[in-house]
């Protein structure tokens, strides 16, 4: 059974979520069910849908053209149906997180690469007060150990504090928060990163043209994530936002407690969002039985509503008027801060309230969501192994490839499981393990065979 | 060097590995992922979340750990020895590469019986024949980012080649070895997948031997004749090989060279 959230039109949902990947259950009406079961599968069916839903959507660069069947409807089977729907859809879904989380480590290596600001030592954020500059392993393995401590319980206590929040409907509290937040990253944080990339290649700008360009990219900024626009221009901005926290994390952590800080966070994230008592699953519980999308702001969508008109069941469905939508049209999509939580999401837009017949549907382009703390942690990772200073690559793509695996596999578990699932753990154990692995084991072997032109 | 080095030993490389990429496997998503990842999962739907690069990245690391530990544990000065480790590491590596293309095998026949157990029409969306090649690409991209990727930042900064007596031709033929070796995992991907599936154990073996070849030959260099000369040799056997195996004929190619219809020409990497 694919489970379905109906999602409300544009409520406020401020919360902050923690990282986590999930597939939500939602109480579904019969009839709407059954017309949305018999409208996945004229989905699935429906070759050219496939092709305009992936032109339009943003990130998906794989088009399944040649996987084209004839349209049918089937009334019988529809779990088998469903089934393979989760089978075509996955992967799609799979590409269509890969492409953004690409972007944004592609983003974050380029910088740390090019940019020497963000791997000076500068200082440290008052959430590790303790420093790594001591002479003794020991003493240092204590100081990030505790540096950990500090940092996730703050995590932790920001959190506990937002499903408060949420739970009590302190909306409004929430959305200046966030804001708040999201003003000081797109102002503030973006006029530092284009200082220091102007630095770097020592390229001379004046300030009306400075104040130019911040403020236009701000305030469209602000605009989008916190009210209306393009669902592109939504994920561009989440993506260039999380590049940015990645990068503040990445100056100020020191060394060994960022790592220790990488796996404490996906210990948390699995415990969060698993455990009954976890502050993400109450989050999901509590949004679900509201009926309200969780945190749209805070999580990268992909999801589109497609408007189809279809003459005849049995004939190929005609595509009469297709319009992209976000699919959460929410007014409040809010940015998310240091200490932003994520989930995945399995979900569906709306269909509308109009009777459903054979001859029209609505029909839905399911989309994935995925936490925006997920793009922060992942490329966090990534970037901490571009910046090591034996300056290797190939330990870059190594967590690279083992990140993506991670998050292929945690969504091949969220098609199993069908409910929300940490989207950390597996990525970040793999990005850890073969971090480190690739950085002592292999760099020798690959330099000595590079040394001497042999290949392997 | 210069940003003409750089580019030009990217296009070199990897041009060709791009291309089959961009044409043939972007745009179908699960092809994307059979390329890139390598997950462990055998069973359900997702079997298909099986990456090549990732395979071969595991494989790269157990034979590392196996060098590492040898080197740590002899003498560091013998140059004989640690010359002779060297060569026990790449032929370990090599046959690695290959058990672990056989562990892949096993997984994506997995995954096909999966999926045409849940499709409605009983076939699979995507042939074993497919997921060879799409293997072989992801196995040769893997390994050409892992040869050529430092080499590749190392040009973009100061330096130049070969000033200490060594070849000037360090960037070219190094981009050419590439290349040819992820043509050479391509069309070995197809190869291998065929001997396994009609269970011809001297296609298995043959794959072996030519990668054993292959990597054998590398230790001419900076003899470059010795090693990229065989190198292309056996890579164009391989690809008449492969073409032969995929269903292709002399009167394919003369049909497709002459841009003239066709019916039912399989084509190579459909």
């Amino acid at each position: 059974m694919i489970t379905f959230m109906n999602n409300s039109d544009s409520e406020d949902e401020p919360c902050n979520e923690r990282t986590s990947l999930m597939s939500a259950e939602s109480p579904p009406v019969p009839s709407y069910q059954d017309g949305l079961q018999a409208s996945e599968t004229r989905e699935a069916q429906t070759h050219r849908k496939r092709q305009t839903g992936s032109s339009r959507s943003p990130n998906n660069v794989a088009d399944e053209d040649a996987s084209d069947s004839d349209v049918r409807v089937r009334e019988s089977a529809l779990e088998n149906e469903e089934e393979e729907l989760t089978l075509k859809y996955g992967a799609k879904h799979v590409i269509m997180l890969f492409v953004p989380v690409t972007l944004c480590m592609i983003v974050v290596v380029a910088t740390i690469k090019s940019v020497r600001f963000y791997t000076e030592k500068n200082g440290q954020l008052i959430y590790t007060p303790f420093s790594e500059d001591t002479p003794s392993v020991g003493q240092r393995l204590l100081n990030s150990v505790l540096n950990t401590i500090i940092m996730i319980s703050v995590i932790v206590v920001m959190t506990v504090f937002l499903v408060v929040l949420y739970k009590y409907r302190c909306y409004k509290f929430i959305h200046g928060w966030l804001i708040l937040s999201s003003f000081m990253l797109l102002f503030l944080f973006t006029y530092i990163y284009l200082g220091e990339v102007l630095k770097t290649y020592n390229v001379a700008m004046d300030y009306p043209t400075v104040i130019l360009i911040i403020w236009n990219f701000g305030a469209v900024g602000m605009i989008r994530i916190h009210w209306k626009g393009p669902l592109q221009l939504q994920q561009a901005y989440l993506i260039m936002i999380s590049a940015l926290m990645v990068l503040v994390f990445i100056k100020y952590l020191p060394e060994w407690s960022a790592w220790v800080i990488l796996g404490a966070i996906s210990i948390y994230d699995l415990i969060a969002v698993l455990c009954p008592k976890g502050p993400l699953r109450m989050l999901v519980e509590t949004a679900q039985e509201r009926n309200q999308p969780i945190f749209p702001a805070l999580i990268y969508s992909s999801a589109m509503i497609w408007t189809v008109g279809m003459a005849k069941p049995d004939t190929a469905a005609k595509g009469q008027s297709q319009q992209a939508w976000d699919a959460e049209d929410e007014r409040e999509n809010h940015s998310s801060t240091s200490h932003s939580d994520s989930q995945i999401l399995d979900t569906r837009s709306p269909a509308p309230s109009h009777p459903i017949t054979l001859e029209e549907m609505e029909e839905e382009e399911r989309g994935v969501k995925l936490g925006l703390g997920d793009f922060i942690f992942y490329s966090v990772l990534v970037g901490k192994a571009a910046a090591t200073p034996s300056g290797d690559w190939n330990t870059t793509l190594a967590c690279f490839v083992a990140i993506l695996i991670g998050l292929c596999l945690t969504l091949l578990l969220l098609a199993v499981f069908k409910k929300a699932l940490p989207a950390l753990p597996i990525s970040i154990t793999f990005g850890l393990i073969f971090y480190f692995s690739t950085d002592n084991l292999v760099r020798p072997f690959m330099d000595t065979l590079a040394s001497h032109q042999l290949y392997i | 060097m210069t940003l003409a080095v750089f580019f030009g030993c990217t296009f070199i490389a990897f041009g060709p590995a791009f291309s089959l990429f961009l044409f043939t496997i972007a745009r179908d998503p699960l092809r994307i992922i059979i390329l890139i990842a390598g997950s462990v999962w055998g069973w359900g739907p997702w079997a298909t979340s099986g990456h090549r690069a990732f395979f071969w990245l595991v494989s790269l690391l157990l034979s590392s750990l196996i060098w590492f530990i040898a080197v740590k544990a002899s003498d560091p000065h013998d140059e004989p020895l640690q010359k002779g480790l060297l060569i026990f590491g790449v032929m370990f590596s090599v046959l690695l590469q290959e058990a672990f293309r056989f562990l892949y095998y096993k997984l994506l026949r997995k995954a096909i019986e999966g999926l045409v157990a849940l499709s409605e029409d009983g076939c699979s969306p995507i042939s074993i024949q497919q997921m060879a090649y799409v293997a072989g690409v992801g196995f040769g991209l893997m390994s050409g980012a892992f040869s050529m990727i430092n080499l590749l930042a190392d040009a973009l900064g100061p330096g130049t080649v070969g000033i200490h007596g060594d070849s000037q031709l360090y960037f070219l033929t190094s981009a050419f070895m590439t290349m040819v070796l992820i043509f050479l995992h391509t069309f070995w991907g197809i190869l291998f997948f065929h001997g396994c599936e009609n269970r011809r154990w001297w296609e298995i073996v043959a794959v072996v031997v030519m990668h054993l070849a292959v990597s054998g030959s590398t230790f001419c260099n900076p003899l470059y004749v010795g090693s990229l000369v065989p190198s292309y040799v056996l890579m164009a056997i391989a690809a008449v090989w492969a073409y032969m195996l995929s269903g292709g004929s002399v009167q394919n190619l003369r049909r497709f060279l002459l841009c003239a219809q066709s019916e039912a020409s399989p084509q190579p990497a459909s």
